[in-house]
Formats: structure tokens, sequence, C-alpha cells
């Protein structure tokens, strides 16, 4: 109704319609909705293996304590790139670009941290005998559930630190604004989203307790 | 509608952004805790799933900053999210369904 109220104050007609009816950049809006495709796509591989999870009664529970904790760390750092990216964009909103540049740096040192614990983890459960189509532990669809979801993750954080490395240079150059700041952290936030859905999903619903 | 259409001017800065990471971490913890109790595993998806999507829509809220967007973007964005996952997991069965319908055509 505002909407409306302010056109027609505004001296225009109705029915030319809204100027800007969400009252962000059009870039702002092509980011939201490419979340909304993608938070669709990761909706539905994580739905296929929440339901091979519970359909197979012989679902393997390979992560040790040992997994755990190194997953609880990947979520905490996840966790705190963002609040980092929060600041950067904060500072890149208040006009600090040195600042804001620091701060992405630290959220994509992140990113890359969170990459390396995960390849890691991954190379230990290969070399535990765990392949895409077979495993000695239970159910052979494991492997592939396993590494599509997280290898689809992972490349969500890696072409997210190439972003945000492209997004800091630039604003550095005064190339970009902090509008782009703030896009490219809309990603970033979404990627830590997703994540907090796998976390639990695959790590603590497998995890080996005795 | 009134004023409240209009949402205010973003939130009062970084000292809530900690306090929001603050809640993501303890809600963590206690999906890590709930992992090594015995329960049956629909009940703990059912929790840990719950948990997550409070984790989420903090995220959506306040990092993505939606709730400080203009009413109408959250509008547009997150129903038709909601529909089409739910519409997934409606029609998700029938892809079985029509696999086993074929040896009958046949």
């Amino acid at each position: 109704m505002s909407e409306l109220e302010v056109v027609v104050t505004g001296g225009q007609e109705i029915w030319r319609g809204g100027e800007s009816p969400y009252a962000i950049p059009s870039k702002k809006l092509g980011m939201w909705l490419f979340i909304v495709s993608d938070s669709i796509t990761f909706g539905a591989v994580l739905f296929c293996y929440a339901y091979l999870r519970l359909a197979s009664p012989d679902w393997p529970t390979p992560f040790r304590l040992a997994s755990i904790e190194n997953a609880t760390i990947m979520t905490f750092v996840l966790l705190s790139s963002s609040v980092t990216m929060v600041a950067a964009v904060e500072a890149a909103k208040a006009g600090r670009i040195a600042s804001s540049v620091r701060w992405l740096g630290a959220t994509m040192l992140g990113g890359v941290i969170f990459d390396v614990l995960h390849i890691r983890e991954w190379l230990g459960l290969i070399h535990e005998g765990l392949r895409l189509y077979h495993n000695d532990w239970g159910s052979s669809l494991f492997g592939a559930a396993f590494f599509t979801l997280t290898g689809l993750h992972m490349t969500h954080v890696t072409i997210g630190v190439i972003y945000l490395f492209i997004v800091a240079t630039g604003f550095r150059r005064g190339k970009f604004t902090s509008d782009d700041v703030e896009i490219s952290g809309l990603y970033w936030h979404f990627v830590d989203l997703v994540w907090m859905f796998i976390f639990p999903l695959v790590y603590l619903l497998s995890a080996r307790i005795r | 509608m009134n004023a409240t259409a209009e949402r205010s001017e973003g939130p009062a800065g970084m000292s809530w952004f900690l306090k929001v990471w603050v809640v993501l971490l303890v809600l963590t913890a206690v999906e890590i805790f709930l992992a090594y109790e015995e329960l049956p595993v629909h009940i703990m998806l059912i929790l840990l799933m719950g948990l997550s999507l409070i984790k989420a829509a903090m995220i959506v809220a306040y990092f993505m900053h939606l709730r400080y967007e203009r009413t109408s973007l959250a509008w547009t964005l997150v129903p038709a999210t909601i529909f089409v996952l739910v519409m997934m997991c409606v029609f998700f069965s029938d892809s079985l369904r029509i696999v086993r319908l074929g040896l009958f055509l046949h």
C-alpha cells in the first residue's frame, strides 16, 4: 500500500507501476534470485541424502570423535568468517576501504582454512577405504551421497573465496562499490547457511558413538 | 499500512552481530550434544533439522540483512522457496512410482 501512496503523491499514475518495488540495486536482487535457485538445488541434494540416511538400515557411521572435532572446527571457522564478512560490509558502508579489504582478507582466510580441513577429512576417509560406489562399513550409497553433497558445498566455498578476492581487489582500486561488497557477502552467508544443514545431517547423524 | 511497512535502517552495529554469532555457536553446541545421545534416527533428524532451520533463519534475517530490507523482498523470496521445496517433497515419491508404472504399461 505504501508504495502506491508514494507513487500517487509523487504525481505519477498508479498504472505505470512501482519505480523500485524492493528499493535495492538490481545486482542485489539478481544475487537474491540466484540464492533462491541455489537453495533449491541444495534442498534437493539434502533431501536425497536425508531420505537415503533414513531408508538405509545399514547406513555407515564412519565419523569418529576426531572427525566430529574436525567438522566442529570447520563449522566454527565458517560461522566466524560470516562475522568477518559482516564487519567487511559495515566498514565498506562506512567508507573505510582499507579496513573493509582487511576484513575481506580474513573472510577469505576462513574459507581457505575450511577447504584445507575439509580436504584433509576427505583424504582420511578415502584412505580408510571410502569410494564413490564402495565402502567396507555398510550401504554402498554412502560414498556417492557424501561426496556429492560435501563436494558441491566445497565447490561453493572455493568459488566464494575467488569471488571475494575479485571483489576485494576491485573495491580497493575503486572499480567496485560498497554495494558489490554487500552482494558478495550475501553469497558468502548463503554458503555458511548451507553448511548449517550439512554438518548435522552428514556428520552428526553418522557419528560413531562406540 | 503505516510506517512499519518501511523497515528501520540497519541494526545496532557489530555488537548485535556478535550476539547473533554467539547464539549460532550455542545452537551448534546443542546439536553436537544431541549427536551423542542415542535417540532413534528419525527423532534425531527432526531435532537437528529443526535447530538448523532456526540457525538458517537467523543467518538470513541478520547476516544477510533481510529483516532490514523492505518487507516486499522477504515476501517475494521466502514463500516461493518454501513452496518449491515442499512441492519437491510431495512429488518426490512419484519418481519411484513412475518407474514401476512403466513395467505395467509395456
